[in-house]
């Protein structure tokens, strides 16, 4: 088709070419195209002149507004420190008893640490630091190495079983695969230790498992099972379990050992970070003791 | 499909298939014990089923066929057939996934079903299977059609799709096994990689050559756009491929560029991927449909030309804009966010020619569910480019980057658009396809479109809540000046928008499977019904009953 048609409907003109069937209008732009096309030009074009935007031989155009991306972040992070020194840096230098008695900073603390235990705990101890399968719950009353707040701001710092040169360091012996205690030994021991913390098991056994356990256990846990924070070494005698008190699960932990990790915060957590998180930990435990 | 191949025809398919017998041999057997042996294996077998049906039908005699008097349709049904396959797959992965990250138990543990998997063969499903077969079959009805010229030979257009299905599926099987190149949209690695250069030149040669063939004085939109399609991914695609394998022997490689220089190669390469495999094809697609569908003439031919060069020059500049706030240089990233916004109005132009051409046909587009599909997915082709464009200002991705904003975005652009108008020109395209009177189900049609759109409107409004909800709890900042919000209570806030995701998922690709269904009930029981005039012919013999001697 050579001759350019008139479209009935809009009055237009067709190119005048057909292809399969199909034909074009040729139809102006419409004003308001060219419009929007010079509206979005001269936006870049200002953009271009007051921001870094075009690359030279060696160097960029640097915008007459002086904006550098760096020095903005570097900027806002100094910025927000600032706002937040005066609190932070009494936090740092008081103990944590006074903290805990100043209600200022205990609502700064309210507003912050949930999201660090958040960020940095709960894939381990969960969102509301009651512990789960091999990791310790941090709301009772049971502490591997203790829980007053010094003590928790240590084991923050340099972790436990941690890649830290000072870390706590504490391992439990795999007795039955290592050879030291045969199967019918763990299996007597194993209801000592459950006997301990008032599970009813045969007297004979019993009997047994508390020789076993004076020879092997009770230089770590104490001769009477209680265990001993100096070491990392549980209470036996309460009932908190870390990995499952049950018949298995504690023949388990005898036969193979336990060596629990945690990473050490020191390089990661600021020294009032931690310290918030040890105010935290002691809040939420008094929240959860009956 | 092979009767119809000259002898010759069928010596040189012979011979192809031959070579890649040996090549994945030579795989199978280099690559012992290393994904690229399964790799060779999953060669070896497609290649030999080829070859055992050609060898089946060696002694068969030519059909004599005048070539003259036909276009060469066979390839456009398979590849049809193949994208619905791939859509019902591949989207049934998608929705896999989403359900994953509402429920997480749902990967059962074995490794190829984690997430870090499923999720590329979702994309590369979509994009490749769906979108690239669907691209490929349009591109060959088209081309020809336009050009009222055949295809020249029949070996190349069979080379293409089936080339392009054995990339698609080393790719599929890759991530399953765990091989990456860890880039985005361009994850297969590089033995992959080389074989979807010689396909996709092979591709571009065929093209060319139907083009030069053509009976028409100027070239059609829709070619334009299709032959920026081809031309710009393969560029695309090779630079940001560059990569030296760890040994010849293995499936590893790593990466030419190191650093931002990688990132910026990568997202170059992602965004483009965007324009020119999800936009430029598909605006194809939608230039030739669309019109002949509606009966009218393009609004404006002007439009088409300051659109089409208006995207293809701005989208080029734009892939910056996926590293806002990262170590790349701050005048990398004003040039990508301008640009974004000089492409506004090009993108929009597009979207305004189709629905202005619409004049005049609202009464059909309101009766015919096949031509609501190509106006819904132009509303959606503006409404996506506009938050594209929205996204890319600086201040406004430090909200939306890395959150399901993104994901939102994409799904408006590949559910609302691509599928929408893939879907749209299948059900145009089927019944004179095969020559059959009309589609077996309208009623049928009419579901998949309100599936199809339900799913989507779902998706992206769960997204954008999702996403602006996540944006904001990362950056909300107490009265302390402190971070209020941990990652996991992100996360808890997200679980009812995911679930919302996974359900519309479920109704585009419900949509989907009713498509493939009515498409295969309408070849197999449908009365055969012959067009007046689809096949090559000069301009002057335009009427049917005269064929073009040659």
């Amino acid at each position: 088709m050579s001759v350019k048609d008139r479209d009935p409907l809009t009055g237009h003109q067709t190119t005048g070419h057909e292809w399969d069937g199909i034909t074009e209008l040729n139809t102006r732009v419409p004003r308001a195209v060219w419009i929007a096309i010079i509206v979005t030009h001269v936006w870049a074009l200002a953009v271009w002149v007051l921001l870094p935007a075009w690359p030279l031989v060696s160097s960029y155009t640097r915008g007459i507004l002086g904006i550098d991306q760096q020095q903005e972040v570097e900027q806002d992070i100094l910025r927000a420190g600032l706002a937040r020194s005066d609190w932070l840096s009494a936090i740092e230098e008081m103990p944590v008893e006074e903290i805990r008695a100043d209600p200022a900073l205990m609502s700064r603390i309210a507003g912050t640490a949930p999201a660090l235990f958040g960020d940095n705990c709960a894939a381990c101890h969960g969102a509301a630091a009651t512990g789960g399968p091999g990791f310790p719950s941090l709301v009772d009353d049971a502490w591997l190495w203790g829980g007053d707040a010094k003590t928790v701001m240590e084991t923050l710092r340099v972790g436990i079983n941690a890649q830290h040169p000072d870390t706590r360091w504490a391992q439990m012996l795999a007795f039955g695969r290592d050879g030291m205690l045969s199967r019918s030994e763990i299996r007597s021991v194993t209801g000592h230790v459950r006997a301990l913390s008032g599970a009813e098991i045969a007297p004979e056994l019993r009997e047994a498992g508390a020789t076993i356990f004076a020879e092997n256990c009770s230089s770590c846990h104490g001769a009477e099972g209680r265990g001993n924070t100096d070491l990392g070494a549980p209470d036996l005698t309460d009932e908190f379990w870390i990995y499952g008190g049950d018949e298995s699960a504690v023949y388990r932990t005898i036969w193979d050992g336990r060596q629990g990790l945690m990473p050490a915060w020191e390089e990661r957590l600021s020294l009032a970070d931690r310290k918030m998180l040890t105010v935290y930990l002691q809040e939420l435990a008094a929240e959860a003791a009956p | 499909m092979i009767s119809s191949l000259t002898q010759a025809e069928r010596g040189a398919a012979m011979l192809i298939t031959l070579s890649g017998m040996v090549a994945g041999l030579a795989m199978a057997a280099a690559g012992r014990g290393d994904p690229m042996g399964a790799h060779g294996w999953i060669v070896l077998a497609f290649f030999a089923l080829f070859f055992g049906l050609l060898v089946r039908a060696a002694y068969e005699t030519e059909a004599p066929e005048d070539r003259s008097l036909a276009y060469y349709d066979d390839p456009t049904k398979v590849g049809i057939l193949i994208a619905l396959a791939w859509a019902v797959i591949a989207m049934g992965m998608g929705l896999w996934v989403a359900a994953q990250l509402a429920w997480p138990d749902l990967r059962f543990d074995a490794a190829w079903s984690g997430f870090g998997r499923l999720r590329p063969v979702h994309t590369s499903g979509v994009i490749f299977g769906f979108g690239g077969n669907a691209l490929i079959a349009t591109s060959f009805h088209i081309m020809q059609r336009t050009s009222r010229a055949r295809m020249p030979g029949q070996v190349a257009p069979w080379f293409v799709l089936f080339g392009f299905n054995l990339f698609c599926l080393i790719a599929a099987s890759g991530y399953l096994m765990g091989v990456t190149q860890s880039k985005e949209y361009a994850e297969p690695e590089w033995y992959a990689d080389i074989w979807l250069v010689v396909v996709w030149v092979v591709y571009f040669v065929l093209y060319i050559r139907t083009l030069a063939r053509r009976r028409e004085p100027h070239i059609y939109v829709a070619n334009w756009y299709y032959l920026a399609f081809i031309l710009v991914v393969a560029v695309l695609h090779i630079v940001n491929n560059l990569a030296v394998p760890a040994s010849w022997t293995g499936a590893k490689s790593y990466s030419a560029f190191s650093g931002v220089q990688d990132a910026m190669t990568q997202w170059w390469y992602g965004h483009n991927a965007v324009a020119f495999f999800l936009t430029s094809g598909f605006l194809g697609m939608l230039y030739y449909f669309l019109p002949k569908r509606a009966g009218r003439p393009i609004y404006s031919y002007r439009l088409s030309i300051l659109s089409f060069w208006g995207i293809t020059f701005f989208y080029i500049w734009a892939g910056s804009h996926h590293l806002h706030y990262t170590a790349l240089p701050h005048w990398v990233q004003t040039l990508g966010m301008t640009f974004s916004v000089m492409l506004l109005v090009p993108s929009w132009a597009s979207a305004g020619n189709a629905l202005m051409t619409l004049n005049g046909a609202w009464r059909k587009v309101r009766d015919d569910a096949t031509l609501r599909f190509m106006m819904v997915a132009a509303v959606f082709y503006g409404l996506s480019t506009f938050e594209g464009s929205f996204m890319a200002i600086r201040p406004v991705n430090g909200l939306s980057h890395y959150t399901d904003w993104t994901i939102g975005h994409v799904h408006a652009g590949a559910m609302g658009w691509v599928a929408l108008i893939t879907f749209g020109a299948i059900y145009a395209l089927v019944p004179g396809l095969w020559r059959r009177e009309t589609i077996y189900s309208w009623k049928a049609v009419e579901w998949h479109f309100w599936l199809a759109l339900a799913g989507t409107v779902i998706y992206v409004f769960a997204m954008w809540n999702s996403g602006i909800i996540q944006g904001l709890m990362w950056r909300t900042y107490g009265e302390s000046g402190t971070l209020l919000y941990s990652f996991t209570d992100s996360l808890v806030a997200m679980h009812p928008y995911y679930v919302a995701r996974a359900f519309g998922g479920l109704l585009f690709v419900t949509g989907a499977i009713i498509g493939a269904w009515n498409v295969v009930m309408t070849i197999r029981h449908v009365p055969r019904q012959i067009p007046a005039q689809d096949r090559p012919t000069t301009p002057k013999t335009m009427e049917p009953a005269l064929p073009a001697a040659e």
